[in-house]
């Protein structure tokens, strides 16, 4: 099958190898459109129930077309609370990482110290040990130290898993930033202080609110994490993990649509604004 | 081969402008080291140096050569390991770059890309809070200098190299500083357009009458360009003089070789008679060279020749005044405005020859001819004496 991948030459295109290649270009597009029905399709099944008219508890099965459960989104004041929820604190600890975690990759991009090695790895095993392990370890210090668990546990645990994928985007950035820009800054007057804000910050805010986007990604829809430091608090994915028993509601379909729209929305002004403009001389 | 400036040790004079008798840049017993796996490796020796004010300078070397640590020393990003650096009289050793009153234009430009043209070149001068009117007429002026007006609004990406280039001097000279300081700056652009941007520079700074310190290691750029030229080597200046200085007068085989091409005959002073050293290098032949002081007959004298300094011959010319070496032609190369002989000499090592085809249509030799080369003996230079 490989050799049907690989284009001839144009100049050794004989009949058969010319067929194969064809055949090659359709297998690709094949493969192509599996592929995006993969990843695709399990949204367009959330978004379709969100319009569904269920008669019963289940939203499993297609019953007819309504609209009315955009019109009713709010009328459960649990889930309303439990989206609220979600959104603040993604919305918390996503700036709170984002601060800390630029921080520590323009440190890790820039500088060589003492204990960047240990840096890289404690936000490596961040990003690689297992949820499970995080919240239930996380539960443990929070109870041991006394801590109520609720909002603050919850912030500062999101925070803690997000910190690392925040440091690791914009510390691929600062290692590609050209060192004399800063020089230039420097050169020309300003302070540590104005070079940073003026140049450095400028330059790293495209990786800043990339990592700014994960995070609050990550964030949104935490399950594992969650369910160990939330205590009392309901967040969204909670709300619907012990709502599956009893039925899920239409709305759910639905704020999950508008979550998915939001987030593709910025995804396309970021992708515009970065697209570069053609050179000219 | 460096110039000590006398007059150091009375100039740190606090709160000093600038003085005229000043220099714009003096290094004073400067030693520069980085460290290197726990290990300090000099990038600059020793280097007693006066740049004077309005002058253009190069320092021209080889990468590694410290020549970019020594401009990095003046800008303020590298602190000297040992000795001073003054600018217009006043130490700065200790002073940050953002409080000395140079700027450089960087190898890469360095634009801020999220800035427009207008932006870049402002940057410096609302650093120092000017008015807002001020600020525009001089960036106004600025831009109109360098060629970009009517481009203020356009970002550096979409700008060619050669327009980003301006934009860096611009930005850079806008600021008035005591100094200009430029690092290689036309290394990224093509022959045509630095051929261009070194008459540019040469006629900016004379409009705006600052010392320009310009690091390069292209000979023809500092030739072509510089008042004076400090040529460096492994952390030292191995010449400092004017470009014809240099080139006419290398003071040791490193410069004779760097600085375009030289031959270079080795051999013992036969005689000496009127201040005329002779070599014998083969019955026959002979290389003159002027030579100054008590030079006794036996001494080992190592001899330069510029390659357009030298005549060609097929017959054996008959003037004893001149010096004489005889060889076999290797190679000719012909470059539109030259012709350029590669010559197998008795002399024992490889000559070049640059013909000028001012007359010949023709090659005067072809390969594997033998011929006869001559020059004046003012042409011959004694390395190290």
């Amino acid at each position: 099958m490989t050799q049907t991948l690989t284009p001839a030459p144009a100049t050794q295109a004989t009949p058969s190898r010319r067929r194969f290649r064809i055949g090659g270009a359709r297998m690709m597009h094949i493969y192509t459109w599996l592929l995006i029905a993969w990843l695709v399709l399990p949204i367009l099944v959330m978004i379709l129930f969100g319009f569904n008219d269920p008669q019963g508890r289940y939203n499993q099965t297609w019953q007819g077309f309504t609209l009315k459960w955009y019109g009713e989104l709010f009328a459960l004041p649990d889930l309303t609370d439990a989206l609220i929820a979600s959104l603040a604190v993604a919305v918390v600890s996503s700036l709170i990482s984002a601060a800390l975690g630029t921080g520590i990759g323009y440190a890790l991009g820039r500088y060589r110290f003492r204990g960047a090695g240990a840096t890289n790895l404690v936000m490596f095993a961040a990003i690689s040990s297992p949820e499970l392990v995080m919240g239930s370890s996380l539960l443990t210090l929070f109870v041991s130290m006394g801590v109520g668990l609720g909002g603050v546990t919850l912030t500062i645990a999101h925070v803690m898993f997000s910190i690392a994928f925040v440091a690791t985007v914009v510390r691929a950035r600062v290692v590609t930033l050209d060192r004399a820009m800063e020089e230039a800054a420097a050169d020309l007057g300003a302070t540590a202080w104005t070079t940073w804000w003026k140049v450095t910050f400028p330059i790293l805010l495209p990786a800043i609110f990339s990592g700014i986007m994960l995070a609050f990604a990550l964030s949104i829809d935490d399950f594992v994490i969650t369910n160990f430091t939330a205590g009392n608090v309901q967040t969204f994915p909670l709300w619907i993990w012990g709502s599956t028993r009893v039925g899920l509601p239409p709305q759910v379909n639905v704020m999950g649509t508008l979550i998915f729209v939001v987030g593709v929305l910025i995804a396309v002004v970021a992708n515009l604004r970065s697209r570069p403009r053609k050179q000219q001389d | 081969m460096t110039t000590s400036p006398p007059h150091h040790a009375a100039s740190v004079r606090p709160g000093t402008g600038q003085h005229a008798g000043h220099p714009a840049i003096e290094f004073v017993g400067v030693r520069k080291d980085y460290l290197s796996h726990g290990e300090a490796v000099p990038a600059v020796k020793s280097l007693d140096l006066a740049i004077g004010q309005g002058e253009f300078f190069s320092l021209l070397g080889p990468s590694g050569c410290g020549k970019t640590t020594t401009m990095r020393m003046i800008a303020g990003f590298e602190e000297p390991t040992a000795g001073k650096v003054f600018l217009d009289g006043k130490d700065v050793t200790d002073v940050g770059p953002n409080k000395r009153d140079v700027n450089m234009v960087f190898q890469s430009y360095a634009l801020f890309p999220h800035l427009n043209v207008l932006q870049n070149v402002s940057f410096g001068l609302e650093r120092k809070k000017l008015a807002k009117s001020e600020i525009k007429r001089r960036v106004g002026e600025m831009l109109e200098i360098v060629s970009l007006t009517g481009m203020e609004k356009r970002q550096p990406k979409e700008m060619s190299g050669g327009q980003q280039q301006r934009v860096a001097l611009a930005r850079a000279l806008v600021n008035h500083p005591r100094a200009l300081l430029l690092d290689e700056p036309l290394g990224a652009l093509d022959l045509k357009l630095r051929q261009q941007m070194q008459v540019e520079l040469k006629r900016i700074q004379r409009e705006v009458g600052i010392t320009f310190v310009y690091v390069t290691h292209d000979q023809g750029e500092a030739l072509t360009m510089s008042d004076r030229i400090a040529v460096m080597n492994s952390g030292l200046i191995e010449q400092l003089g004017s470009p014809r200085n240099i080139y006419e007068r290398p003071a040791s085989r490193f410069v004779a070789g760097f600085i375009g091409t030289s031959n270079l005959i080795d051999g013992q002073v036969s005689h000496v008679d009127g201040g005329v050293a002779v070599l014998d290098v083969a019955p026959g032949e002979r290389v003159l060279v002027p030579v100054t002081g008590q030079v006794q007959p036996g001494r080992a004298l190592e001899v330069s020749v510029r390659p357009e300094k030298i005549d060609l011959h097929r017959t054996m010319p008959h003037d004893s005044a001149a010096s004489i070496v005889s060889g076999v032609v290797t190679e000719v190369v012909y470059h539109g405005t030259s012709t350029n002989y590669t010559v197998a000499t008795s002399a024992g090592s490889d000559f070049v020859v640059f013909d000028q085809n001012a007359h010949d249509a023709e090659d005067v030799a072809s390969r594997g001819e033998r011929v006869f080369l001559t020059w004046a003996p003012q042409h011959s230079y004694p390395i190290g004496v």
